[in-house]
C-alpha cells in the first residue's frame, strides 16, 4: 500500500482507469444480456412473464449501475489516481497466472495427475529453488495422495492421460 | 418442549461414530483451509462439496458445516501469530492479537479468542435451536409473493450495507445474470447460451466460488508477496486455565459481541462487519478502551466472539427460510439442493432428522473444535512456515480438481481460471463478492418466486402490498434499498441547514 501511494500515476495505468474499463465491460455484458433476452421475449405471454423478462431487466440495471460507476471513476472528485498495480508487483501475479493456464491446457493431454505433478514441481524448482529430491518427493507425493483419495476412496473420476492408462486406469 | 425433544433426537443422529469421525475430519480440514491463504470457508466447502455427492445428506452437511466452524476458528491463529488475517473476518483480531503475541502472550491471546469464538457460536446455536423452528413455522404460511419479498429484503439489505452501493448492485446483478445462463427452469427455454451446448447446464455456483475466492485470492496473495514470519505459539493447560480465570471479567463484552454477531448473521451483514462492530463497540464502552490496539485480551475476545456468532447465526435463515446469511452459508445451501433436499421452511417438517442432526452437531462440533484448536495450534502454525511457492501450486491443483469434479467438465476448469482473474480485479476495485455468490445461488429461486407471483396476480405489482405481511416486508426492503440515498440526503440537508445558519 505504502509504495503505491508514493509512485503516483507516472506511466502506469491508474486505479480509476481500470475501474472505468471494467465498468465498461460490465456495461457490455448488460447490453448483451438485454439483446439476447429481448430475442427470446422479455415481455408478457398469456400465462405470465416470458423467459427473458427477468434477465432483461437485470441487464438494464447492470447498464445503469455501470454507467454510474464509469462516470464516477472518470470524473468523480474522489477517484483513485494511484497506479493500479506496479510492474514489480504484477510480475509474480503473471508468474502464477501463465503457468496456471498452461497447466489447465496440459490437463487435457496428460491427465490431471501428471499435469499437477509437473505444475507443482516446476513451481518449486523455479520459485522456491528447492532441491531436485525435495521437488520430486512433494510433487509426486501430493499427487499420489490425491490419486488415492479421489480414484480409490471417493471414486470420483478425474481426467486421466497416457500414464494412468499404462497402469490400467 | 417440542424443540428439546427434537434436539435430543438430533443428538442421537449426530452421535454415531461415523458422524463424529466426519466432524473431526471436517474441523481439521477447516482449520487447514482457514490457515492457508487463498483458501477460506466458501471455496473450501465448494471444493469438497463434490466429494459428498454420494454421502448421506446428514453426514455430508455435518462434515461441511464443520469445515466452516474450523475455518472460523482458524482465522484467529494467523491473525495472532503472523499478523496476517487468514480470513477477512479476523482482520479486527490482529489489532490486539498480534501485539499480545509480540509481548510473548500468544498463548493467552489464542485461548481467549478460541474461547470467545466458542461462546459466540454457542449463543448462536441456542438461538438457532429455539428461534429457527418458530421462524420456519411462521414461514410455512408464505406464498410466492411473501417469498419474493423476503428475497428482495435480503438483497436490498446487502445494498444498504455495502461501501459503494453501485458496485454492490453490479456484483449482485452479475450473479443473477450468471444464474440465468442455461435452461430456464420454468419454461425450459435456453437463455444466453449463444448456441453453445456446453452452457446448457448453466454455470455452476461452485465453479464461480472456487474461481473468485480460490484462484483470485492466490493471485492477490502473490501480488502482496506474503512472507510469513510468525511468533511461536505455546499453549499449555496452565496458560489455558489462567486465561479462563480472567474471562468472566469480560462477560459484558462477550454478551455484547455475541448479540451483535447473532444480529449481523441473521441479517446478511456478515462476519466481517460483525467483527469490526464488535471491536468498535467494545472499544467505545470498555474502561480500557483507550488501550485497545496495544494488546488487550478484550480486544481479541470482542471481534472473535462476534465473528463466530455471526458465522453460526448465518445458518438460521438458511435452515428456516432457505436464505443464506453469508457466502459460506450460500454454498452450503447449494449443497442442500445437490443432495436433493428442497431448502425452505418445509425442511423442518419433512427432513426433521437432517435439520436436528445438523443443529445437534453444531453443539458437539463446537466443543470438539475448541478442544482440537487448543491442543493443536503449534501444528497448524507450522503449516504457515511452508513456503508459499509450494503451497500456492498445490492449492491451485486442489481448486482445479474441485472445479472439474462438479460436472466432470473441462470447460469448468477454464471458467475457474477466468473467474480467478475476474475475482482478482473485482477485489482490487472493491467490488464485494458475497452478493454475487448469494444472488447466483438464489437467482433461480428468486426469479421463480417472482414469476409465480406475477402469474397469480396477472402482472399487478400491487400484489406485493396485498396483505400486511408481504406489504411490511416489501416496504422494509425498499427502505433498505434507498437507505444510502436517504441518509445521504438527510446529511446534506443538515449540512445545508447548518450552513445557512
Amino acid at each position: 500500500m505504502e509504495q503505491t501511494k508514493h509512485s503516483q500515476a507516472r506511466g502506469g495505468i491508474t486505479h480509476s482507469l481500470v475501474d472505468a474499463i471494467s465498468a465498461f465491460i460490465v456495461f457490455a455484458v448488460g447490453v448483451v444480456m438485454m439483446i439476447d433476452n429481448y430475442r427470446i421475449g422479455a415481455g408478457w405471454a398469456d400465462e405470465g412473464p416470458e423467459s427473458g423478462y427477468f434477465p432483461f431487466r437485470i441487464g438494464v440495471i447492470l447498464c445503469i449501475a455501470s454507467i454510474v460507476v464509469m462516470l464516477r471513476s472518470l470524473f468523480g472528485k474522489k477517484r483513485n489516481l494511484e497506479v493500479f498495480v506496479s510492474w514489480e508487483r504484477f510480475k509474480p501475479v503473471l508468474l502464477v497466472l501463465i503457468p496456471t493456464t498452461l497447466y489447465v491446457l496440459a490437463i487435457q493431454f496428460l491427465g490431471i495427475y501428471v499435469a499437477s505433478a509437473l505444475f507443482v514441481g516446476a513451481f518449486m524448482r523455479v520459485m522456491d529453488r528447492s532441491s531436485w529430491l525435495k521437488t520430486l518427493l512433494v510433487s509426486v507425493g501430493v499427487n499420489a495422495l490425491l490419486f488415492w483419495m479421489f480414484e480409490m476412496q471417493f471414486m470420483v473420476p478425474l481426467p486421466k492421460g497416457p500414464l494412468e492408462a499404462l497402469f490400467g486406469y | 418442549m417440542e424443540e428439546l425433544d427434537a434436539l435430543f433426537q438430533g443428538f442421537a443422529v449426530a452421535l454415531t461414530w461415523y458422524n463424529i469421525g466426519m466432524m473431526v475430519i471436517g474441523i481439521v480440514l477447516g482449520i487447514v483451509i482457514g490457515v492457508l491463504p487463498g483458501l477460506g470457508g466458501p471455496n473450501g466447502v465448494a471444493i469438497l462439496l463434490p466429494l459428498t455427492f454420494t454421502m448421506a445428506p446428514t453426514s455430508a452437511i455435518i462434515m461441511l458445516s464443520c469445515i466452516y466452524w474450523g475455518s472460523l476458528f482458524a482465522g484467529a491463529i494467523t491473525s495472532v501469530l503472523f499478523n496476517i488475517p487468514g480470513e477477512t473476518h479476523s482482520v479486527a483480531t490482529t489489532f490486539d492479537g498480534y501485539p499480545l503475541a509480540q509481548q510473548g502472550r500468544a498463548g493467552e491471546a489464542l485461548t481467549a479468542s478460541f474461547t470467545g469464538s466458542f461462546i459466540g457460536a454457542f449463543v448462536a446455536v441456542l438461538l438457532i435451536t429455539f428461534l429457527a423452528p418458530l421462524v420456519a413455522k411462521f414461514a410455512l404460511r408464505f406464498g410466492p409473493p411473501e417469498y419474493f419479498a423476503v428475497f428482495l429484503l435480503t438483497f436490498c439489505s446487502f445494498i444498504g450495507t455495502g461501501k459503494d452501493p453501485f458496485k454492490t448492485i453490479i456484483s449482485m446483478m452479475l450473479g443473477f445474470g450468471l444464474a440465468a445462463v442455461g435452461m430456464d427452469t420454468v419454461s425450459g427455454e435456453l437463455r444466453m447460451t449463444f448456441g453453445w451446448s456446453e452452457l446448457l447446464r448453466g454455470i455452476d455456483f461452485l465453479i464461480v466460488v472456487i474461481g473468485l475466492f480460490g484462484v483470485g485470492e492466490i493471485l492477490l496473495s502473490m501480488e502482496e508477496g506474503l512472507a510469513f514470519e510468525g511468533k511461536s505459539a505455546k499453549i499449555n493447560p496452565k496458560v489455558v486455565l489462567e486465561t479462563w480465570k480472567k474471562l468472566p471479567k469480560y462477560w459484558l463484552t462477550l454478551i455484547r459481541s455475541a448479540a451483535i454477531g447473532c444480529w449481523m448473521g441473521i441479517t446478511p451483514g456478515g462476519a466481517t462487519a460483525a467483527s469490526f462492530m464488535g471491536y468498535g463497540i467494545a472499544k467505545r464502552f470498555s474502561p480500557n478502551g483507550d488501550k485497545f490496539g496495544t494488546g488487550q485480551l478484550e480486544g481479541v475476545i470482542a471481534p472473535e466472539t462476534a465473528a463466530h456468532a455471526s458465522g453460526t447465526a448465518a445458518l438460521l435463515p438458511m435452515l428456516a427460510l432457505g436464505i443464506p446469511g453469508s457466502a459460506t452459508a450460500a454454498v452450503l445451501l447449494g449443497g442442500l439442493m445437490v443432495w436433493g433436499l428442497q431448502p425452505g421452511p418445509l425442511l423442518f417438517v419433512e427432513q426433521k432428522e437432517f435439520v436436528w442432526g445438523l443443529i445437534a452437531s453444531m453443539y458437539l462440533s463446537n466443543i470438539a473444535g475448541l478442544i482440537i484448536v487448543l491442543s493443536t495450534v503449534p501444528l497448524f502454525a507450522a503449516i504457515l512456515r511452508i513456503p508459499f511457492s509450494i503451497i500456492a501450486p498445490i492449492i491451485i491443483v486442489v481448486c482445479a480438481i474441485g472445479a472439474y469434479s462438479v460436472h466432470s467438465a473441462m470447460l469448468d476448469v477454464w471458467f475457474m481460471v477466468l473467474f480467478g482473474m475476474v475475482g482478482y480485479v473485482m477485489k482490487k476495485l472493491d467490488y464485494p463478492l458475497a452478493p454475487l455468490v448469494l444472488s447466483l445461488v438464489l437467482g433461480d429461486r428468486a426469479e421463480a418466486a417472482f414469476r409465480q407471483t406475477m402469474m397469480g396476480s396477472k402482472g399487478e405489482l400491487g400484489v406485493f402490498w396485498s396483505n400486511s405481511l408481504v406489504g411490511t416486508i416489501t416496504t422494509l426492503a425498499l427502505l433498505m434499498l434507498f437507505w444510502p440515498a436517504l441518509s445521504f440526503g438527510w446529511q446534506s440537508l443538515r449540512r445545508q441547514l447548518a450552513g445557512s445558519r
